[in-house]
């Protein structure tokens, strides 16, 4: 008896397994893709990174259950479904970034190297170097993002520890401070050299500024340039209603994609982008009334989004997989929204940007959508709802779509077959 | 005769104090509405590793009144885990609440979603604010 309802048990979880394959794994994608789950649970998955072997690699936002923070995957038997999974390290972060085998990883405050051996397995995992360290990190956008270009200089995001610069953070009323002191060390990207050990803030160059937070970056190895996605401000309704509703402060200001030179400034705290006037408009904490212009040393978005998506990562994809229109195209993974509230929240997708020559040639596009586990048109009320929230992207050797999850820590794995 | 006044007193007594009770809960209700939800979400969930949780948040639901009074008066910035986990995003402060403020909105907070503490009279909140 007990035996029969142990196969039974087996027996529906083969089939819940099957539909989940059949479902490609709960994400809605464009014809001719699929999705498998290729893991889950494995904990706060933030940015994932993968070697020319296909082995990928998370880091974890919190050790797990088992107390790792470094997650390592890799589909033995090649059925989209990771079966060696092992991890190390303890310390929280977000950024992760392979090349060849070394892999860099980043907490709060330092940006570590690990080397790899030709299987991808971790040679030090209790002795890493140290190649960045005592990165500010105020707890408020606190996680450094980090991706390398082709010349082993690694590009680190360093957040402002502010929403908008006021003389006191996130106070009605409190004005805002010129110049704004937080760019001195955070606000902006900052450039090292990824093969030299301690490295503090006097040896590397503030690359880019005007930057509130990135999350989401990448190396453009076609225009061979620096690519960023910014969280736009928050609270533009809470605190200056009468120049905002809440209607108009869910959907101000716009998410930003900037392609990045050195020395350039993208105007936080002074400006923020208005998606529908297409312009930069002066932060009320510095004067404007929703209307005035400003920023003109400022640079103009490369792509713009609605606003509190959160874009998290970052992806130009390379492939020879997915059909050519994704050529050289921008995927970027949206956390999801939050402070929407009292609307609906918005996001929780994987949106893609086609590229042409290193510029935009087309409107942005939902790719793939469903990670909230809602049904049909049901919308995200409060994060805590959504199952799973996009948060980091890699691209595998033969051109699929990995997109890690921090909510559920689950890791989906997106191939295209005609 | 004696006897009809007083029940009628009782009565007139008991039907004020819930009337009054339940107003501190629609007052409290609309100052979160306006101040709290934004960033602590209508289901007091919070948002992950961003802002932290009021629903089952065991902060929230004890004791320790003075904390409380302290955190919706002046907000909070420090970094210290709730219940395992760290929240990031800075609180802003309610200077302008008086301690009938105070206290509706902690009651209405510690009353709702799945939480079933104990609300929070004036004097709680008075007694709270000597204790610092």
């Amino acid at each position: 008896m007990k035996n029969l309802k142990n196969i039974l048990w087996v027996a529906l979880l083969a089939i819940a397994l099957g539909a989940d394959a059949q479902n490609n794994a709960g994400l809605k994608l464009p014809e001719g893709f699929k999705a498998t789950l290729f893991a889950d649970t494995i904990g706060s998955a933030r940015h994932i990174a993968i070697t020319s072997n296909g082995v990928l690699f998370a880091k974890l936002m919190y050790p797990n259950k088992a107390g790792k923070s470094i997650i390592r995957l890799e589909d033995v038997n090649k059925d989209g479904v990771a079966d060696k999974i092992t991890g190390w390290a303890n310390y929280g972060g977000t950024g992760i970034y392979v090349k060849g085998k070394d892999l860099y990883t980043s907490s709060d405050n330092d940006v570590y190297l690990y080397q790899l051996n030709d299987k991808d397995e971790v040679v030090n995992p209790l002795s890493p170097k140290t190649i960045v360290k005592g990165l500010i990190a105020k707890n408020q956008h606190a996680s450094k993002s980090i991706t390398l270009d082709g010349q082993n200089n690694i590009y680190v995001n360093i957040g402002a520890y502010s929403n908008a610069c006021q003389e006191k953070d996130r106070i009605k009323g409190s004005k805002g401070m010129m110049p704004c002191p937080i760019l001195d060390s955070a606000g902006g990207i900052w450039k090292f050299d990824g093969t030299k050990e301690n490295q503090v803030y006097g040896d590397g160059k503030r690359y880019a500024t005007g930057l509130r937070n990135v999350v989401g970056l990448d190396w453009n190895k076609e225009t061979n340039s620096l690519f960023v996605m910014q969280h736009g401000r928050d609270q533009l309704n809470s605190f200056y209603p009468e120049f905002y509703s809440d209607a108009q402060s869910a959907e101000l200001p716009a998410e930003t994609m900037y392609e990045l030179h050195e020395g350039d400034n993208a105007g936080w705290p002074y400006i923020y982008f208005d998606p529908y006037q297409k312009k930069k408009i002066v932060s009320p904490e510095y004067g404007g009334d929703g209307k005035i212009e400003g920023g003109e040393k400022a640079i103009n978005p490369t792509v713009f989004f609605p606003a509190h998506m959160a874009p998290n990562a970052l992806l130009f994809y390379t492939g020879n997989q997915f059909p050519e229109k994704y050529k050289n195209g921008a995927f970027i993974a949206f956390h999801g929204s939050w402070n929407r509230a009292p609307l609906p929240q918005e996001g929780y997708f994987v949106a893609f940007v086609p590229f042409k020559n290193g510029k935009p040639s087309g409107e942005w596009e939902i790719f793939a959508n469903g990670f909230s586990g809602l049904s049909g048109s049901e919308k995200v009320m409060n994060p805590r709802k959504a199952k799973s929230r996009p948060c980091g992207l890699a691209q595998g050797p033969d051109g699929s779509l990995y997109v890690s999850d921090d909510s559920r820590g689950s890791i989906f794995k997106i191939t295209y077959a005609k | 005769m004696k006897l009809k006044q007083s029940i009628l007193l009782l009565v007139f007594v008991l039907a004020f104090s819930f009337a009054t009770h339940a107003q501190n809960l629609v007052h409290g209700k609309k100052l979160f509405e306006t101040r709290c939800l934004v960033c602590h979400q209508a289901d007091g969930g919070g948002v992950p590793n961003m802002n932290a949780p009021l629903d089952g948040s065991t902060n929230v639901v004890g004791n320790d009144i003075a904390r409380l009074v302290r955190i919706v008066k002046g907000g909070y910035s420090e970094k210290v885990p709730l219940d395992g986990y760290y929240y990031n995003n800075v609180m802003t402060p309610n200077p302008d609440f008086k301690d009938q403020d105070i206290a509706d909105v902690l009651s209405y907070i510690r009353t709702s979603w799945s939480n079933k503490a104990s609300k929070i009279t004036v004097a709680q909140v008075q007694a709270a604010k000597r204790k610092k």
